[in-house]
């Protein structure tokens, strides 16, 4: 199935509305990561907001669900944004991002919010859990998918090799890795901190399908995710090559933004330019 | 012999020259298999230590249910908390040293802060590891597991209570970690006598001293309160294999009666079992106190036994000890 030029246009204001979402978050919270979530905002949108995956807002223990894993747990207020416009919780909620007693923990927590699969912040060790939450369901003969969102960054992190090599060796071709290839990190960029290319080489040498696309094209990600079904005998990763700080201009593509959240008048700015979709229409009302 | 707690049914043959000897290692293998015959949930990882930690036995019984995972701690503990979001029970094995040594922060976040119902072997803890040398004796793991919220912490005293550890641990849900040891040492314990999680048992009555051990050293506490009950002192022995959660209730009830305690454990004197009671009876009910482990100071290569001295982990020095614990009151 393809994704029809109506649900496109659809899927682009849902994308949207994540990112200004997200700026409000930030604003609201004062602390957290802004390059990272614009970033992978329309991979997110796939994610909920299409059938690419399966999952159902009202029964978030859904035995049939497909399961996502966050591994780069500081990018999740693109996630929480993105469960909230699927309706696992009220938008209003995402205000209480970082609060005490919120259940939008500064890092995912699964034990206070559900319809996460798991808790994530260091970094690393969500590809591994990705694949033994694989391998148990081939175990069982379920057929469900399970993806696993990485930054590319923690590809610095040795676990996430070892989790490679154990996925290759067993085959896990019910296993997809979306990596999203900003090429930042914390401090700088990623071939200065660590070099990780060639990166499609290293996936496909450990036995995995690789297929390299557009992250923030939304019908790319969808159709990376459809191909990724397909393929039989490998685990897949999904090299999503993003813009970090995406749709907001002075944030984009500047390791400085990876960290740190807007200030107030940075955050009306920002709202402004993707409320006006970057200057193209005039009016901020949508 | 009069004092032994007669309804726990200890090993009638508990002071005999040839006492019958085990590693613990062998109980958890055993234990394992029995488990797994249970609960088709059950799974069990190891990292290239199949073998030494005794997991061998459940792959041969459960090849499906094995799963090799190479020289890769960190990856064995966060595919394990994977597997349990799953439904299943995974067992993972290696050296301590190693797991829950390397991969700590793997069981902190992945396995406990998800609170997942993943089961942590560590095998040969302790000196008497022996010939290996200081780093694959792990003297640290009891400190490391016991801050992390949720996890339980079992330090089983012979093979046939390891077995029984490994039973309930499988039946219990939640993170678990149970520590092991490499070395035969004498089997103090029966099929008959108890095992409850988080339940201290009182091997021993006295009203002198209480002296609480885990681990195989449980013996040279038992001795030595035979010995000093030649001398007229009357000490009171407890197997407290349960690390945490602590039995506050039993060594509150014995520390009342006896006013004074001496604790030992093969681990270091500072974080461990030691430690942990201290940090109780310094709130609740403080007594003079004697913390017998190692002394901030790293393993060596040397026989089990003769390490075991060296660190003064004997029953001479319990003896010595208890008497300074008693002149203390």
């Amino acid at each position: 199935m393809h994704l029809d030029d109506e649900k496109i246009k659809s899927l682009e204001g849902i994308a949207n509305n994540i990112r200004q979402n997200i700026i409000t978050m930030l604003l609201e919270a004062k602390s957290g990561h802004s390059a990272g979530p614009l970033g992978m905002a329309d991979v997110f949108t796939i994610l909920y907001h299409t059938d690419a995956i399966k999952h159902d807002p009202k029964n978030p223990e859904w035995e049939e669900r497909d399961r996502i894993i966050l591994s780069n747990g500081h990018i999740c207020p693109v996630l929480y944004a993105a469960m909230a416009s699927a309706g696992y919780f009220p938008i209003e909620e995402l205000k209480s991002l970082r609060k005490f007693g919120a259940r939008l923990q500064g890092h995912p927590h699964r034990l206070v919010l559900s319809g996460l699969e798991t808790s994530s912040g260091p970094l690393g060790s969500g590809l591994s859990q990705a694949a033994g939450m694989a391998y148990g369901l081939r175990m069982d003969k379920k057929k469900n998918q399970v993806v696993c969102l990485m930054g590319d960054g923690e590809l610095d992190c040795g676990q996430i090799w070892e989790a490679a090599m154990w996925a290759g060796k067993n085959k896990l071709d019910n296993l997809t890795a979306i990596i999203d290839r900003n090429n930042i990190q914390i401090d700088g960029f990623t071939e200065d901190i660590m070099p990780l290319e060639p990166l499609d080489e290293k996936f496909i040498s450990f036995g995995w399908h690789v297929i390299e696309i557009n992250g923030n094209d939304i019908c790319a990600v969808y159709d990376a995710l459809q191909q990724a079904r397909a393929v039989f005998e490998k685990p897949v990763c999904i090299i999503a090559y993003t813009i970090p700080g995406k749709g907001v201009d002075f944030m984009e593509n500047d390791f400085n933004w990876h960290g740190k959240p807007p200030n107030g008048e940075e955050g009306k700015e920002a709202l402004k330019q993707l409320r006006t979709l970057g200057g193209k229409i005039e009016s901020e009302a949508q | 012999m009069s004092n032994l707690n007669k309804s726990l049914k200890l090993n009638p043959r508990l002071f005999a020259a040839d006492i019958e000897q085990l590693p613990t290692r062998f109980g958890y293998g055993e234990g394992l298999v029995i488990a797994g015959r249970e609960d088709p949930n059950i799974v069990a990882l190891c990292a290239d230590l199949t073998d030494s930690t005794k997991t061998s036995a459940f792959k041969k019984e459960f090849p499906d249910r094995f799963v090799e995972v190479g020289i890769g701690e960190q990856n064995m503990a966060s595919l394990a908390s994977g597997l349990a979001a799953i439904g299943k029970i995974p067992f993972i094995s290696s050296y301590a040293m190693f797991s829950p040594g390397r991969n700590w922060e793997q069981v902190r976040t992945t396995i406990c802060y998800n609170n997942q119902n993943v089961k942590i072997a560590g095998a040969h803890s302790g000196v008497s590891v022996g010939p290996d040398g200081a780093t694959h004796q792990a003297i640290e793991d009891m400190a490391i597991t016991r801050v992390i919220p949720n996890l339980v912490v079992i330090a089983p005293c012979d093979a046939i209570e390891a077995k029984k550890a490994t039973i309930a641990a499988a039946k219990y849900k939640g993170p678990v970690y149970i520590r092991f040891t490499r070395e035969k040492t004498p089997v103090m314990t029966t099929e008959e006598t108890p095992f409850e999680i988080g339940k201290a048992e009182i091997c021993r009555e006295g009203g002198d001293v209480s002296i609480i051990a885990c681990g195989p050293l449980l013996y040279e506490a038992l001795k030595a309160a035979e010995e000093l009950s030649k001398e007229g002192i009357e000490a009171e022995v407890i197997n407290n294999h349960t690390i945490k959660p602590l039995d506050t209730q039993a060594i509150l009830k014995s520390i009342k009666k006896t006013g004074c305690v001496v604790t030992i454990e093969e681990h270091q004197a500072a974080g461990g079992m030691g430690s942990a009671i201290s940090e109780f009876l310094s709130q609740n009910h403080a007594a003079p106190m004697e913390i017998i482990g190692i002394n901030d100071r790293f393993g060596e290569s040397g026989e089990p036994n003769e390490l075991l001295k060296v660190f003064n982990l004997t029953s001479e020095n319990i003896i010595d000890r208890a008497k300074k614990a008693i002149k203390r009151k």
